[in-house]
């Protein structure tokens, strides 16, 4: 909300600057967002009054005035079309100087001496209007300086309203705070009821009572809707955002913004039998004041005739029923709206109305007689016309009920952490309007009053007095409430460690959206569906992730068209899938890896990272973790078909491994071998406590074999393989070297494994290993077909 | 006897001019080896009367003596020399850089998170985890917000259905834990919440850690010490902290956070805005079955890429989603 200074001091004024009233307010919990001067800086702009206009002999553009500065009279060329005998303006006569620190000196114009300049509302810095002069009144005393006699001391000040203090959208309500925290009374205009000079009365019906409690209308005959309103209520509005537009809308915003009521004039002659207050039908339409054409939806409360609909209620009239400059007799509206009925309905529009905004943070419910009041009056002052009598058709069960709400307190102290006296709290309900009904034992019972409906209980109460108090001047305390600390699993390692196991083996950590592109996500993972948003920001962030590849592999595309040709990433964050009603949210840990696997420098080659290394670093993280995980040859419709595992703990899927296919590579415009892992957060945090076992003091003894075997043989295989036979003091296989190669014969690798025996009570005797060793050798060659390696 | 003197001469010669270790080891048996020129002198002995051969043996003695010394002096410069040869063909270019794997590092927004739960894990919080696919009830109208609230036009929610959204806050997993156990609690809910808004201030996703705290007794004051500690701690910094009414669906009385951060040209302070917070809603209580005379809490609640910004100087917000190695690695 924004509004004049100015205007706010005719309310109160307290003796504090700009600077300091707007702190207050802004500690009261109104937000200031901003302020901006009313006008821009200038100096020696007087009233002047154009005595005569006549032509220039060299210019068809140019008049050549005698202006009149109230002490002599210069002759000023001038060039803006407005321009006439008789007329006041802002005149900035010779050494005057103009926003932008321009200053007015003697000049010629076309061969004519011009001595000062007439002045358009842009040039002052009141406005963009650079149409013409600004006109002053008539009655503007000439010679008076600009700055004085516009009271252009002033400033815009924005207020930045949180949704529960509708109550501000008003000078009346932030004046109201602004009294209270200075403890000063409060100014208001003295409303009296309008008399009516004649009987005639508009027919209103209220079909919607709930969405619309109270109605006022009210006729205004025989009104000059040509004349304008007057320059002070122009500047207010102005001063407050709100263009000015003719007397009738003037007037309702101008009310608007006093006491907070949005008003709304019709023309009484476009209405067609009488106004009906009811809920659109589906399917009628209407063409807004802004020109735009709705088909209303249900739910909808509006304004309407006999006919159609002629407003939609709270939100904005209707092009055809709005005033015009031919209007002879206005119906006024001034009613309460139910906030829940219309909450929303303007955004359904795509609108958002100084009305809409006030009724569906809640209007006063009591206020729509006064404003109507107000409004007649201030309407009248301007185009004259005929009051008839207020119809108001109200349901009284529809309108909030009034509210008694009891502050204990104890309960104050208890929350606040600290005791604050009775009078310091009481005045301060006082002030706000909170009026203490009865005293209490330990407390008060307070009314709220009708313009506060965010106040309903006991807490509400406890803000508005702390709040008043001040934060800043309550105490500051610990809490003392025990700590209770809760055991913490050994076994389980936090996220963080596996964060830091990353860090520390150069990946960098990625934070990527959530939502993706479904094109992307299709070819990382073909086989299932995302969730889609019904209104997602743009296209390519239109689906729930499904694997976390498919933001991992858009970065590492984002970094190789920057110049990166390494890049090694990992993040983890859920994944999401639609598991028939149920949504299944799984924290995943994920990473990529393309371009070399050390950085480049002289000592560390440029070797290409490959399955192996990426591997050995998740089979360091699962030893980190105190985890066995297997890698199983397997397929992933996004991953190079011979190059992919499937890891598995104790039988459970736990994730893959895998270098990206190459087709899917290409559909993703991607560089270089990338490898890709994907797991299961959850599968793999809980490893062991460790439990101490005795250290063997006798030697341990090992074993070199090598054998050719079918290349389709897992090394997993031999491994089971040789381990069942190679009896329980086994301690270590390892495989030393694989060779492929022609002399092997097609098809055929070589393994070459060591075996380590150790026993831990006693020294193993040579024959002993001899005999597990052939065993190992034996079943290698009857279960797998090896041959040894000569 | 000449001869003896010459031989003596002529080894210290040969001496002097061996280049090697086997050149001097070669003149070491010339001359003083079984078979050596100056052992040989011995048997000359035999020729000479008892009466001469003592100060002959004598002289032979110290003709060996004489030379073996030189040899010996000779070895030790031979072998000194060897060695810093040696250590001379190893030495390398110490300031060539070392061989291995690179660091990586953390994302900002996990660095600072970080920070933020190892604050409150002092300080006795759990971390709470919760589903960012959540539903309307506990997205809003658990936490005090119903349908038409105009609150709710605030939070520019994501939608897969009407009742099934993305979360616009951590707040839920508060109800969640609330409603899961027993109070009284202390506990952060870290984790990534969704707006649907993107331009140069907002990112459509972004992550919050909001806090709860409940027990018997408990106040606005035991707040304020707590965000003024946590900030004070996080910025390492004595900062002034103020505290302005404010409004949230879920807390009453509810406050922004603001802190100094720098001053404005007339010398006063500048506030910048970090936080929101408040005394939990009885509402919101009532929602979790819990007794809102018995037990009192607070919450707040924090952006973590704003405080990220604030601390690394990170100007534009954006930057925490695109993942460009080149910022990401300036955190490391």
């Amino acid at each position: 909300m924004k509004f004049s200074e100015q205007w706010l001091r005719e309310w109160v004024n307290p003796q504090i600057d700009t600077q300091e009233l707007m702190d207050q307010i802004t500690m009261a919990g109104l937000e200031v967002d901003g302020f901006e001067p009313v006008a821009g800086q200038f100096s020696g702009v007087v009233v002047g009054e154009v005595q005569s206009v006549g032509p220039h002999p060299d210019a068809d553009k140019l008049r050549v005035c005698q202006v009149s500065d109230g002490a002599s009279e210069v002759q000023v060329v001038c060039g803006a079309p407005n321009v006439r005998e008789g007329m006041k303006v802002p005149f900035a006569v010779v050494g005057a100087v103009l926003p932008g620190d321009f200053k007015i000196k003697k000049a010629k114009l076309r061969g004519q001496p011009s001595e000062g300049m007439l002045c358009s509302e842009s040039e002052l810095g009141l406005s963009d209007n650079h149409d013409g002069l600004m006109e002053l009144p008539a009655d503007a005393p000439v010679g008076q300086d600009v700055a004085d006699y516009l009271k252009l001391n002033d400033v815009t000040i924005d207020v930045d309203l949180t949704p529960n203090r509708a109550d501000c959208l008003s000078i009346k309500g932030i004046a109201r705070e602004v009294g209270v925290l200075n403890s000063m009374l409060v100014n208001s205009p003295v409303i009296e009821p309008v008399e009516s000079v004649h009987s005639e009365v508009p027919d209103i019906r209220v079909e919607a009572p709930a969405g619309c409690p109270r109605y006022l209308g009210r006729i205004l005959r025989n009104v000059n809707l040509q004349a304008e309103s007057p320059l002070w209520m122009q500047e207010k509005l102005r001063r407050s955002g709100i263009r000015s537009i003719d007397a009738a809308v003037d007037v309702t915003n101008y009310v608007m913004l006093e006491l907070g009521q949005p008003m709304h004039a019709f023309d009484r002659d476009e209405i067609q039998g009488g106004i009906i207050v009811r809920m659109a039908r589906i399917g009628e339409k209407l063409v807004l004041l802004d020109g735009q054409k709705v088909e209303l939806t249900q739910g909808t409360l509006v304004i309407a005739d006999h006919e159609k609909p002629i407003a939609i209620a709270g939100v904005m009239g209707g092009e055809h029923s709005g005033v015009s400059p031919k209007t002879r007799d206005l119906v006024l509206e001034s009613a309460y709206f139910d906030p829940i009925t219309l909450a929303g309905k303007a955004r359904h529009y795509g609108l958002h109305t100084d009305a809409s905004h006030r009724f569906e943070r809640g209007v006063d419910y009591k206020l729509a007689r006064d404003a109507m009041e107000r409004a007649t009056r201030l309407l009248m002052d301007i185009v004259g016309g005929e009051p008839g009598e207020i119809v108001e058709v109200a349901s009284d069960e529809d309108i909030p009920e009034d509210r008694v709400v009891d502050l204990r307190a104890r309960r104050l102290n208890d929350v606040l952490g600290m005791e604050i006296d009775r009078t310091t709290v009481e005045e301060i309900l006082t002030r706000l309007g909170l009026r203490v009904e009865k005293l209490l034992k330990d407390g008060w019972r307070v009314s709220v009053p009708s313009f506060r409906p965010d106040i309903s209980i006991e807490e509400d109460l406890i803000e508005e007095v702390g709040r008043i108090y001040g934060y800043n001047n309550l105490p500051v305390t610990e809490p003392t409430g025990s700590l209770g600390l809760r055991p913490e699993q050994e076994a389980v390692r936090p996220v963080s460690a596996i964060r830091n196991f990353f860090v520390d083996h150069g990946y960098q950590e990625a934070v990527t959206y959530s939502f993706v592109d479904p094109k992307v996500q299709q070819l990382v993972d073909p086989d299932r569906q995302g969730i889609a948003l019904a209104n997602p920001i743009s296209s390519d962030l239109s689906v729930m992730r499904t694997s976390l590849w498919s933001g991992l592999l858009k970065t590492v595309a984002y970094n190789q068209n920057r110049q990166q040709p390494r890049i090694r990433l990992f993040e983890t964050g859920l994944r999401f899938l639609q598991e028939g009603e149920r949504i299944d949210q799984q924290p995943m840990l994920a990473g990529v890896v393309v371009g070399s696997q050390y950085p480049e420098n002289w000592a560390n080659g440029r070797r290409t990272a490959d399955f192996f290394d990426v591997k050995g670093d998740l089979e360091s993280l699962f030893r980190l973790l105190g985890i066995e995980i297997q890698f199983i040859g397997n397929k992933h419709p996004a991953l190079h078909p011979g190059q992919t595992a499937e890891l598995m703990r104790d039988g459970e899927h736990v994730g893959w491994l895998g270098t990206l296919h190459p087709q899917v590579q290409k559909n993703l415009e991607l560089n270089g071998t990338i490898l890709m892992f994907e797991l299961f957060l959850n599968s793999i945090v809980t490893g062991y406590v460790p439990n101490f076992k005795e250290i063997s003091k006798f030697p341990e003894v090992r074993r070199d074999l090598a054998i050719i075997i079918g290349s389709e043989v897992a090394f997993a295989d031999v491994e089971r393989v040789a381990r069942k036979h190679a009896g329980e003091q086994l301690t270590a296989l390892r495989a030393f070297d694989v060779y492929e190669g022609e002399s092997l014969g097609e098809g055929n690798r070589s393994l070459a494994l060591s075996l380590f025996w150790q026993h831990p009570e006693r020294t193993l005797n040579e024959d002993e290993v001899h005999s597990l060793f052939n065993g190992v050798i034996d079943a290698l060659k009857e279960e797998l077909g090896a041959t040894l390696r000569s | 006897m000449e001869n003896l003197e010459q031989l003596v001469q002529d080894g210290l010669a040969a001496v002097d001019s061996a280049d090697s270790l086997q050149a001097l080891d070669q003149i070491r048996v010339e001359y003083l080896g079984k078979k050596g020129v100056i052992t040989q002198q011995a048997k000359t002995l035999g020729k000479l009367s008892a009466e001469e051969r003592p100060a002959a043996g004598q002289k032979i003695n110290e003709a060996k003596g004489q030379v073996e010394q030189a040899i010996n002096a000779r070895r030790s410069d031979l072998e000194r020399a060897a060695i810093e040869q040696k250590l001379a063909s190893e030495s390398i270019d110490v300031t060539l850089p070392g061989r291995g794997q690179d660091l990586g590092g953390l994302h900002p927004v996990t660095r600072t998170l970080q920070r933020i739960e190892h604050f409150f894990a002092r300080a006795g919080y759990t971390v709470e985890q919760g589903p960012e696919i959540e539903d309307d009830y506990h997205n809003f109208e658990a936490l005090n917000i119903p349908g038409h609230h105009p609150a709710r036009a605030m939070h520019d929610t994501f939608y897969f259905n009407p009742g099934t959204l993305l979360r616009t806050h951590t707040s839920p997993v508060q109800i969640r834990t609330m409603e899961a156990g027993k109070p009284p609690f202390r506990m952060i809910c870290p984790g990534r919440v969704y707006r649907c808004d993107s331009d140069m201030t907002h990112t459509p996703m972004f992550h919050q850690v909001e806090g709860l705290l409940v027990e018997k007794n408990v106040s606005f004051a035991d707040l304020k010490s707590t965000v003024e500690e946590f900030l004070r701690v996080f910025f390492e910094r004595d900062l002034q902290v103020r505290f302005r009414p404010s409004y949230f669906p879920f807390t009453e009385p509810s406050a922004e956070v603001d802190i100094e951060w720098g001053r404005e040209a007339d010398g006063s302070i500048k506030w910048l805005e970090v936080m929101g917070c408040g005394m939990v809603h009885p509402k919101v209580f009532e929602y979790c079955g819990i007794d809102a005379e018995e037990y009192r809490g607070f919450a707040f609640g924090l952006g973590v890429e704003r405080l990220a910004m604030l601390r690394y100087g990170v100007n534009d917000l954006r930057m925490f989603f695109e993942n460009d190695l080149r910022f990401l690695r300036q955190f490391r």
